[in-house]
């Protein structure tokens, strides 16, 4: 197995080992030698101990999915040994905290992995801290691979910075430690080297963070949230980033009060944005359907975790799909939509601002744990397709025209043309009751079908613009693999990986926009099919349910998985041969 | 701008006698002497015989979901710092339903004025009792006598750190006009919780009920209202005798006031661009 040119590296401990900011380095250094990187993290929802992994794959093409086997494997404790070594690939190497670890050597041997003893304690003690074990972990990772320490040493540097040069300098020894450990010690090549290549002009970046930079770049004025993993860094992102941005950060006592306090902005004219997780969602939901009667625009987010309840607070699932198409009482149209990857969600971001402002409507993103916490890397993101349409909102001089303005005035189209709070002879009541063209409210029979028709004709509207499902693999395919959201990453990166012949006969739908539902593209392409398989992370097939719904087409084979753990490569490649 | 300036086309859908007509003279009569127009007033209403007002006042108004009127007023002020931000609500909109949202807006302290309709009921949805109902009143939902006690809103303003706590009476219209006008012009956030009897449901909290006990603390030469102790105590007070007026103002900076954003103008008046994100990706790079 020499010469793999992929890398999965784990580094596994307890919570407070530096899991994380060792993952992040590891990720960006590697990134700064021109690979492509999707990382991976599990950890139990508490702050101390328990058992937290962060894994990442590194690659020359780009990539979206994680494998259940590793290459190579830092054990900073025991329980990592227990949890994780039978992920070992063969050939692959464990490095382990030789103070504190113990593991046979003769079956390492047996299982072919390369035995990476480090004193990491003594090394790490020895430059400073105990602390830096994952750093010099990092060093010896470093050795391994053939990447040299110049781009990890400014790497390691930009990290610590904040705390100040004793700390950097103390990290960059222990960096140094653990790269000259295994250069003096370990006499074979390792299966897999990454030297530096051309760089590209990538960034590192998460879905939630890359749909928080689209809706700053198109224009975002305000945001509201209540903390709940693993949407919280959206949170971080734009509070961090709020006051030079020009942009209002509010962390409301609960998500009823966050949706509503973005409503009220909104309906000021400010563009606005809520996220949340499921949880969060569903006590948002009588304010969904305020949104919808009130005809305010608003962009909510939903990065799944495993539910229902508190669920599996840090795990990934796609549980939430036919709860997002339906929750709220009563019927009013809604725009839903759901990124598969980091640089969709940038996209997504802008673009569900302006839709909302369009369709003056909800506008639901669905992510979820995977893409919304795994960072992966991206070309640089740019605002060439940033455009902002704020669709039918008046200038004052407009509005002075009108003679007698109604802001929910019946029109062919569906949208009536918006005033905002403060401008001359707008005014109007957003109404939570049933209301008039005025806003005033009332119940007559007529008014009411009137307004509810008026609203849902929006919709058509929309469906004018919405873009396709996307076709991948041979569009002429007979054999489809359907998803939607996040197993866009592990769907693709298994299909390059199989052969031409297999390949050839696989064509893949992705749904990007859900609701409205395309079904006329989704008839043409299921009928054109012999075989179906579908790739959900929930238990029923909620997508599967959809499709039957709107098209009266029964998928029966559903590949589904609902542990919290995203869909491995392995076995997305398995599914695909079977196909 | 004239009172009926304030009115609209919307025939008023409240009981002959209501409190809430008192309460409504009395806002409109403040904003003409404030002279506001009603293109920059945001009436934000709870779900409520209180409520429903919103369709009989002429200004920019908010419909909200019941409990809910409170965080929409915030995030609207946020958005547009020009506009006069004004909520009514229910007792039962503000205390029960919207009770989380109240003591919170009270620590925040955006700068906006909230006027509680405080009928000791549900009204609307025809007498049940409300939070702030008296212990062992029988009402539709508590035929035996409530056994909750009476949450205390000046106390619990004044606990959260109210920086404009008050009591009007609807039967008061000119104590209650001048108490809204410093309420509006108060820079944060500003309560007026309103004795508004309700004729049709409460047989108890009539306005006779509180001609006699009620005693105005802005007339009292030796109360202060910029002592918080002072104004604890007061709070405190209920039974044969019962105070009104203003009970405390401080000057705690609003929470927009310490936003550097919303220097200048308003958000949501600002054109909306498309940001330039250069710098910001240069952190994941
Ligand atoms: C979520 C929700 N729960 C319950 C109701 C029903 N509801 C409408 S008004 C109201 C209470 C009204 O009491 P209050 O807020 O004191 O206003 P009042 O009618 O007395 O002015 C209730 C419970 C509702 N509209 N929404």
């Amino acid at each position: 197995m020499q010469n793999k040119n992929n890398l999965t590296w784990k580094i596994a401990g307890e919570a407070g080992f530096g899991i994380k900011s060792a993952g992040m380095m590891f990720g960006k250094i590697f990134m700064r030698a021109g690979y492509e990187i999707f990382d991976f993290t599990e950890y139990p929802s508490l702050i101390r101990g328990g058992h937290n992994t962060y894994q990442l794959v590194v690659d020359t093409r780009p990539v979206n999915s994680v494998f259940k086997k590793n290459d190579i494997l830092v054990a900073l404790n025991q329980n990592t040994i227990k949890q994780n070594l039978a992920e070992l690939n063969s050939g692959g190497a464990l490095i382990y905290d030789s103070d504190k670890v113990k593991v046979s050597p003769a079956k390492l041997k047996n299982d072919h992995v390369q035995n990476i003893g480090i004193p990491l304690t003594s090394i790490a003690k020895e430059a400073g801290g105990e602390l830096m074990r994952n750093v010099v972990a990092l060093g010896a990772t470093m050795y391994l691979v053939g990447q040299k320490l110049t781009i990890a040493n400014k790497v390691v540097k930009e990290t610590f910075s904040k705390k100040g040069k004793k700390i950097v300098d103390n990290n960059l020894k222990a960096l140094k430690a653990g790269y000259d450990f295994v250069k003096e010690n370990s006499k074979d090549e390792f299966m897999c080297q990454l030297p530096t290549l051309a760089a590209k002009d990538n960034i590192f970046i998460t879905a939630n963070e890359s749909m928080a930079l689209g809706a700053v770049a198109g224009g975002l004025g305000f945001y509201a949230a209540y903390p709940m993993t693993p949407s919280s860094s959206i949170l971080h992102y734009l509070a961090k980033i709020a006051s030079k941005t020009g942009l209002v950060v509010k962390h409301a006592e609960d998500e009823i009060s966050v949706a509503n306090m973005a409503l009220g902005a909104s309906h000021m004219g400010a563009r606005s944005m809520v996220a949340t997780s499921g949880g969060g969602f569903a006590l948002m939901t009588e304010t969904l359907g305020l949104m919808g009667l009130t005809e305010t625009p608003m962009v909510l987010i939903n990065v799944q975790r495993g539910g229902p309840a508190t669920g599996l607070p840090t795990w990934t699932e796609q549980a939430d799909l036919q709860f997002m198409l339906h929750a709220a009482q009563g019927d009013f149209p809604r725009i839903v939509m759901a990124p598969g990857d980091a640089g969709e969600a940038f996209e997504m971001g802008h673009q569900a601002l302006n839709w909302a402002d369009m369709y003056q409507a909800p506008v639901l993103i669905l992510s979820d744990k995977l893409i919304g916490e795994g960072n992966t890397t991206v070309p640089r993101f740019n605002t060439k397709n940033v455009k902002i349409n704020r669709g039918k909102i008046l200038t004052q001089a407009q509005l002075s025209k009108i003679k007698e303005y109604g802001r929910y005035k019946v029109t062919p189209d569906g949208i009536s043309p918006r005033a905002l709070p403060g401008m001359k002879g707008g005014l109007f009541i957003a109404n939570s009751d049933e209301h008039d063209a005025y806003g005033f409210s009332n119940e007559d029979s007529q008014n009411r079908i009137d307004q509810v028709d008026k609203r849902y004709r929006k919709l058509d509207q929309f469906r004018k613009i919405m873009p396709k499902p996307l076709i991948y693999g041979n569009p002429k395919a007979k054999k489809t693999v359907v998803f939607w959201g996040s197993n866009k990453g592990v769907v693709l990166d298994s299909y390059v990986a199989l052969p031409d012949k297999i390949k050839s006969k696989i064509r893949i739908m992705q749904y990007q926009y859900l609701w409205p539902f395309d079904a006329d593209f989704t008839k043409k392409i299921l009928d054109s099919s012999k075989d179906i398989l579908l790739i959900e992370n929930n238990p029923n097939g909620q997508l599967a349910n959809l499709i039957a719904q709107e098209t009266g087409i029964m998928i029966e084979n559903k590949l589904l998985k609902y542990d919290g753990r995203p869909f491995f490569r392995e076995e997305i490649i398995s599914a695909l041969k079977k196909l | 701008m004239q009172e009926k300036d304030f009115n609209t086309s919307y025939e008023p859908s409240w009981c002959p006698g209501c409190g809430n007509f008192g309460i409504f003279i009395a806002l409109k009569n403040a904003l003409v002497e404030l002279g506001l127009k009603p293109d920059n007033v945001l009436l934000v209403a709870g779900i409520g015989c209180s409520g429903n007002g919103v369709n009989f006042l002429k200004a920019y108004g908010w419909h909200s979901l019941h409990g809910r009127a409170l965080p929409t007023a915030v995030g609207a002020k946020l958005a547009n710092q020009n506009m006069t931000v004004i909520v009514m609500a229910g007792d039962g909109d503000s205390y029960g339903e919207g009770m989380a949202h109240f003591i919170h807006a009270v620590r925040g302290n955006a700068n906006i004025t909230y006027i509680t309709h405080d009928n000791s009921l549900y009204s609307l949805t025809t007498g049940q009792s409300a939070p702030t109902t008296d212990k062992g009143t029988r009402t539709k939902s508590t035929p035996d006598g409530l056994i909750e006690v009476r949450a205390n809103p000046m106390s619990l303003a004044l606990s959260a750190g109210g920086g404009f706590v008050s009591r009007g009476f609807s039967g008061q219209a000119d104590h209650l006009t001048s108490l809204i006008k410093k309420a509006i012009n108060h820079e944060g956030f500003s309560l007026v919780d309103v004795f508004q009897p309700c004729v049709t449901f409460n047989k108890i909290n009539t306005f006779k009920y509180y001609l006699d006990r009620l005693y105005n603390l802005d007339e009292q030469s030796n109360y202060k209202a910029n002592n918080l102790e002072a104004a604890h105590k007061e709070a405190l007070v209920w039974g044969n005798k019962i105070p009104y007026g203003l009970f405390y103002q401080d000057k705690r900076r609003s929470y927009g006031d310490h936003l550097p954003q919303l220097k200048g103008q308003p958000l949501a008046k600002r054109p909306v661009k498309v940001r330039n994100i250069d710098q910001l990706t240069r952190e994941f790079a």
